[in-house]
């Protein structure tokens, strides 16, 4: 029999909306269940509507939100019993985040490469500089950038691209067995994401490690994973294998998704644009 | 340290007015370690024009300096970012701004004229605060409306953008990445400035919403005639955008040209590579990255930068510097070999 690496079993989050004595809630996450298999590990991708709950199911994967509804399990651990502290070690070193907003994940009074020193320590047992600096570097080598460049710079210092890589660098660093990246390549230009989707490939294929890739782009999202989920308004609307969902997307949502996709040419792409202020003013 | 020459008195014609001008402009990063000087040179010799109501663009890869060139125009640098040589002029109707040469005026005219969207721009907001207090702070005394008038055109604005009013009353954490981006943009927009800045503000979003952002900017310059900069690595969103594009690599300018020309015949071979890169759906080969590194601006190449990528470069691209000139599609392109890369 093979256990999940991942499951998510009928998980949802409230967030109370409005002043302190208000009782709107807005349902964040809806209901949602997966589960990533452990003996064949995979990317799995999660696309949707901006606001849709994927990044508030990023949280909860990673033990940083609570739901109120369901259970997540990783490897047989019900995420929600992880308390003490050495849990939370044993956890995080097989399971890795990549933050939306690299320009809100590192504080910008750190230089950034304490940061992998810092992961390196807690999470290999590195514990002399020399051994955490190569770590670091290894990992920066991976994803286009050296130690060498980065050393003793701040985060205001790098540009966004070099930042959101960082980040990037320093997921792989304890070898998880889980990557949860949100939106990891929202700022790097083509060329430079598919070297970071085809590492992402690489890792699935040689160190087995399974990827939760929430991004906004279609195409990478077709390009390396092997199932998909879209979401919307915290509801996964469509799900399964990433090819067949993209090419034949059936909920109206998806096909709206998919068609809203620019096309990579100026008449074209200018058209699209104002063909959609003609459909939501019409509306 | 400034070029106080003043430009030619410009004829009275129907051409083209150009609202900014950015002459020979060289920025650097400066920094002293232990008495060795370091120098990133992020942008180094550019010429450019930006006109009233049009929709300018820049393109280029990671670290070729695009944040740091809009910055310089923005006047939004500060240590160890200097102006090395050039300057960077405004002309909103006659009231001229020389950035570098007089910054108090440049300060005042800001907020008036110019408002510049920052590159992750959504993790500027106060924390602390209610959303609705960055536009009471930023936005509402320069657009003379009374409370109640001003709030229904922000909440109009924000439902434009897809957001619900009930956004003023939360705390940008309590927002997802990309309503925090459009907030930024809403703010940004709502006053309907003269000059936006816009450095990539659409990373967050999803495709459906993305096209109601650029669909707003786009009118916003259009009803006033204003002038935009916009900065992203994403060529489709260049395509749908701009009117004029520029692709920058390692700290210049390599290419320039309206749009569609720059997409119908690239002159530059890193131009050709750009479009020809463009990810599609349905597309799994594995499409080839552009070979080698991106270079270093602390020792940029000789001659041409991209010589050590290009694929049809010669042996005069490593000792001499390509000018931007003329271009064969009314544009401007800086290479010995313009024009003569096909794209596969
Ligand atoms: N801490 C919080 N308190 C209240 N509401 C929250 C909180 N965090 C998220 N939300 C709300 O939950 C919903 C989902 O947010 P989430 O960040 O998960 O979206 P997302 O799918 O990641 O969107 P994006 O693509 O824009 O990043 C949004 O409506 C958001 O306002
Ligand atoms: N404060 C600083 N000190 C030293 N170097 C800096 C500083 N800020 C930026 N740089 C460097 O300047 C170069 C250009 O950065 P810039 O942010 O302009 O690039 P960009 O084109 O905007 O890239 P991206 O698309 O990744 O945002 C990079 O190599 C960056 O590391
Ligand atoms: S000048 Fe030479 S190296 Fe530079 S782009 Fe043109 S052909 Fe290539
Ligand atoms: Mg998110
Ligand atoms: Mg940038």
């Amino acid at each position: 029999m093979s256990q999940n690496l991942l499951e998510l079993d009928h998980v949802t989050k409230r967030y109370g909306v409005g002043g302190l004595f208000s009782h709107q809630s807005i349902t964040a996450v809806n209901d949602v269940s997966f589960s990533l298999a452990s003996d064949t590990p995979e990317i799995f991708a999660i696309v949707g509507e901006s606001g849709s709950g994927k990044s508030t199911m990023a949280k909860m994967i990673l033990g940083n939100e609570v739901p109120d509804g369901g259970r997540l399990v990783f490897d047989g651990t019900d995420i929600g019993t992880i308390r003490t502290r050495a849990q939370r070690e044993a956890f995080m070193t097989r399971v890795q985040p990549v933050f939306q907003n690299p320009f809100e994940a590192f504080n910008p009074l750190t230089h950034v490469d304490t940061y992998l020193y810092a992961t390196a320590r807690r999470f290999t047992g590195a514990d002399t500089r020399i051994q955490q600096e190569a770590k670091a570097d290894e990992a920066l080598q991976r994803v286009g950038l050296s130690l060498a460049e980065l050393k003793g710079r701040f985060s205001h210092e790098l540009s966004g691209g070099q930042l959101q890589r960082v980040a990037v660098a320093r997921a792989l660093i304890p070898s998880p067995k889980l990557i949860v990246a949100d939106e990891p390549v929202s700022m790097v230009d083509a060329s430079l994401r598919m070297s970071i989707v085809n590492l992402f490939r690489s890792l699935r294929d040689e160190l087995k490690v399974s990827i939760i890739y929430i991004t906004h782009d279609l195409a990478t999202a077709y390009y390396i994973s092997d199932r998909v989920i879209i979401m919307q308004k915290g509801v996964v609307i469509e799900s399964g294998g990433a090819r067949a969902v993209l090419d034949n997307p059936t909920h109206p949502y998806s096909i709206a998704l998919k068609n809203a996709v620019l096309p990579p040419d100026p008449k074209a792409a200018a058209a699209a644009i104002r063909q959609r202020r003609a459909l939501v003013e019409g509306a | 340290m400034m070029n106080a020459t003043l430009a030619p008195e410009r004829p009275a014609t129907t051409a083209p007015v150009d609202v900014l001008t950015i002459k020979d402009l060289k920025a650097y990063y400066i920094n002293e370690h232990f008495g060795v000087r370091r120098e990133v040179r992020a942008v180094d010799g550019i010429d450019l024009t930006v006109r009233r109501n049009e929709v300018y663009g820049i393109a280029g890869e990671s670290s070729s300096g695009k944040t740091s060139l809009i910055k310089t125009l923005a006047g939004a640098i500060r240590p160890p970012m200097r102006v090395v040589e050039g300057s960077v002029k405004f002309d909103f109707g006659g009231k001229h701004i020389d950035v570098y040469g007089e910054p108090a005026k440049m300060q005042a005219a800001r907020w008036q004229h110019l408002s510049y969207i920052m590159q992750g721009s959504m993790s500027v907001l106060n924390p602390v605060r209610r959303i609705k207090h960055a536009f009471n702070n930023f936005a509402y005394r320069h657009m003379g409306l009374d409370a109640t008038a001003f709030r229904r055109r922000v909440e109009s604005h924000l439902d434009r953008l897809g957001l619900d009013a009930s956004v003023l009353e939360a705390f940008p954490h309590q927002l997802s990445g990309g309503m925090r981006q459009r907030v930024t943009i809403a703010l940004a927009t709502v006053c309907e400035p003269e000059f936006i800045i816009a450095d990539e503000p659409t990373t967050a979003l999803d495709v459906l919403v993305q096209q109601d952002v650029l669909g707003l900017i786009k009118e916003v310059q259009g009803r006033l005639g204003s002038s935009v900069v916009f900065v992203t690595h994403d060529m489709s969103v260049h395509a749908a955008i701009t009117d004029r594009l520029a692709i920058m690599y390692a700290g210049r300018l390599a290419e320039e040209g309206p749009t569609q020309a720059l997409f119908d015949r690239p002159q530059h071979p890193y131009t050709a590579h750009l479009i020809a890169s463009l990810p599609r759906i349905g597309d799994v080969s594995t499409r080839k990255s552009l070979a080698g590194k991106p270079p270093s601006l602390a020792n940029p190449p000789s001659g041409c930068r991209f010589h050590p990528r290009c694929p049809i470069a010669i042996e005069r691209c490593s000792k001499e510097v390509p000018q931007m000139l003329p271009s064969a599609t009314g544009g401007r392109v800086a290479c010995f070999r313009a024009g003569e890369v096909s794209m596969q």
